[in-house]
């Protein structure tokens, strides 16, 4: 669709990420609009990766936006299955805390600095990330343990 | 690493972090009564609960407020009421069922989800929907941003206390809903748009009922402005209450009513047209101070400028398709069905297995009533989205709570959630 503007993706490490979106925000990019992951575990192939990049099965996208130039950048970060941890970006743009919080409840990948590292949707003793890709949909039958 | 300490820190964001850092209350979910119990006496503060289930939470909002007598201090929302995993759900829901699912978030403004779906779809699917498809969806959106303004205007006044605001923003917002459900068959949840167009032409009859509505309105309007805009009660309630700048909306990551109430001028619709946005004359709404009363004002003045945006589209209106005719998206026509087996099978086929969407990743948004969006997508190259994300305005927004909150009293606590317009549905996901 044409009035869909391509927005340009960056691939980032992890040591660089707070490095970059400082940077990016010094350019203009006011705003962190969205921070979500994707868990790559049962994905057929991933062709959309440059060289290199070496795939890893999470990825942190963050979306960042400018205003003075209309227009929105996507960074994407590699993190692996065994360390899943990225550095927050709380002290750059707070408004990712909500954001960030939802990621750690869904794929269970921790922001170090994060000023309140509990879960956000999911009840506090639940146990899992249900957006992992091996968390299968109903799974777990009786959801709440107080009601049984 | 040291680098970012030394260069980017402007004067703005320090305060916005600092106020961050006194406002929000962090603690967990279930840590409230205990430290309660653990607090010495001299400790007059005590923290309290509003909600879930409280009339002027619009759903099942939490807060944890920690009280210094009648004053709020900090407080926390506590969301996750209405989770019940929809983008889990969205993984094993084929392209045309998504909207279904995604209908179902914002419930006040449920043709902005779909919307944002189908967008990131065809833009994986690489598809040019015809001119008559894209002014329709403009169309219902405008309607529905009526109608979503309009349930603002009714709760806004009911927390306030203007209890008699409730039945008329109701009856108005009953108006926009009916036309709604003679186009879509749905007055919600209307799964009305989809990948590759709209479900059904513009039913016969629909100008004059678009007419009727947008000719009815302002005379309503007006009667708002009458009852609540100039009204001494109603100002006194709201005016300096709740304020917000826009450094600590965008480093909120605000979009929306909220950030144009602090003078800033940011509408998608303008600033990165969508659909035939670009073709339309209209005005974004700005406010002064950033306060409960400039949000009530600029989605007041909003749907002054949908109704101009609709009587403009009355006119321009194309003729042609409604949906693109491309067999790999698009059902055969329900006639054909009944009297081809191709037309059968192909029709059996699209609903059972659905089409194949090339693997990409796409973002893409829209301006929905509370802001900025947006749905980001991936696809495997099969029937079903790997991932499907929605960034929810009401859910970022919401983070604004403990800031707008603080200092105030529970009363105002009131007039800000309302004022946030926060919708749970959308929040919770």
């Amino acid at each position: 669709m044409s009035d869909i503007v391509e927005t340009p993706v960056l691939h980032v490490s992890r040591d660089q990420l707070i490095e970059t979106v400082a940077g990016l925000r010094d350019d203009g990019y006011v705003s962190a609009l969205d921070v979500t992951a994707v868990d790559y575990l049962e994905h057929p192939g991933r062709s959309d990766l440059p060289p290199e990049v070496e795939p890893e099965r999470f990825e942190l996208v963050v979306t960042l936006i400018s205003h003075t130039t209309p227009g929105r950048i996507r960074l994407r970060v590699q993190v692996p299955a065994d360390d899943p941890t990225v550095p927050t970006l709380f002290d750059l743009f707070p408004g990712t805390e909500a954001l960030e919080r939802e990621v750690a409840d869904m794929y269970g990948i921790v922001f170090e600095g994060h000023p309140d590292p509990t879960r956000i949707l999911m009840p506090p003793d639940w146990e899992g990330h249900p957006l992992r890709k091996d968390f299968a949909v109903g799974r777990i039958p009786v959801q709440f343990k107080a009601t049984r | 690493m040291s680098a970012p300490e030394t260069t980017v820190e402007a004067a703005t964001d320090e305060a916005v972090r600092r106020r961050e850092n006194s406002a929000v209350l962090r603690i967990g979910e279930d840590d409230g009564e205990r430290l309660e119990a653990e607090s010495s006496a001299s400790d007059t503060s005590m923290i309290m609960n509003m909600g879930p289930q409280h009339p002027s939470t619009h759903g099942v909002l939490r807060l944890m407020l920690e009280m210094e007598g009648e004053t709020v201090m900090r407080s926390k929302p506590v969301i996750g009421y209405l989770h019940t995993g929809m983008e889990k759900t969205a993984e094993t829901l084929t392209y045309l069922q998504g909207p279904t699912n995604v209908t179902r978030m914002d419930y006040a403004a449920p043709l902005f989800s779909e919307l944002a779906f189908s967008m990131a779809t065809e833009a994986l699917l690489g598809l040019e929907l015809p001119p008559r498809a894209t002014w329709i969806r403009m169309l219902m959106c405008e309607l529905n941003r009526i109608s979503s303004h309009l349930l603002f205007q009714a709760t806004n006044g009911m927390d306030i206390g203007a209890v008699s605001m409730m039945l008329y923003g109701w009856r108005e917002r009953e108006e926009a809903l009916r036309l709604l459900e003679t186009i879509t068959g749905l007055r919600m949840n209307h799964n009305y748009i989809r990948p590759g167009g709209v479900a059904a032409d513009l039913p016969d009859g629909w100008r004059d009922e678009v007419l009727t509505l947008i000719d009815a309105l302002p005379a309503r309007l007006k009667e708002f402005d009458t009852l609540l805009t100039g009204q001494p009660i109603y100002r006194e309630r709201l005016q300096g209450v709740g304020v917000i700048n826009t450094a600590e909306c965008l480093a909120l990551g605000v979009t929306g009513p909220i950030l144009r109430s602090t003078g800033y001028a940011w509408d998608l619709r303008r600033d990165m047209p969508y659909l035939a946005y670009d073709e339309v004359d209209f005005d974004v709404v700005v406010g002064t101070y950033g306060d409960c009363f400039d949000r009530y004002a600029i989605r007041l003045n909003e749907i002054r400028e949908s109704i101009r945006i609709l009587a403009q589209i009355l006119d321009q209106m194309p003729s042609g398709d409604y949906r693109v005719q491309d067999k790999k998206v698009t059902p055969p026509p329900r006639a054909r069905i009944d009297e081809s087996m191709e037309a059968l099978i192909h029709h059996f086929k699209i609903f059972t297995e659905g089409f194949k969407v090339p693997a990409g990743e796409v973002y893409a948004a829209v301006e929905s009533p509370r802001g900025e969006l947006g749905c980001y997508m991936v696809s495997d190259g099969s029937a079903v989205p790997y991932r499907m994300h929605i960034r929810g305005p009401s859910f970022v927004n919401l983070q604004t709570l403990p800031h707008l909150m603080r200092g105030g009293m529970v009363a105002d606590a009131v007039a800000i959630i309302s004022s946030v317009d926060p919708i749970m549905g959308e929040v919770d996901r």
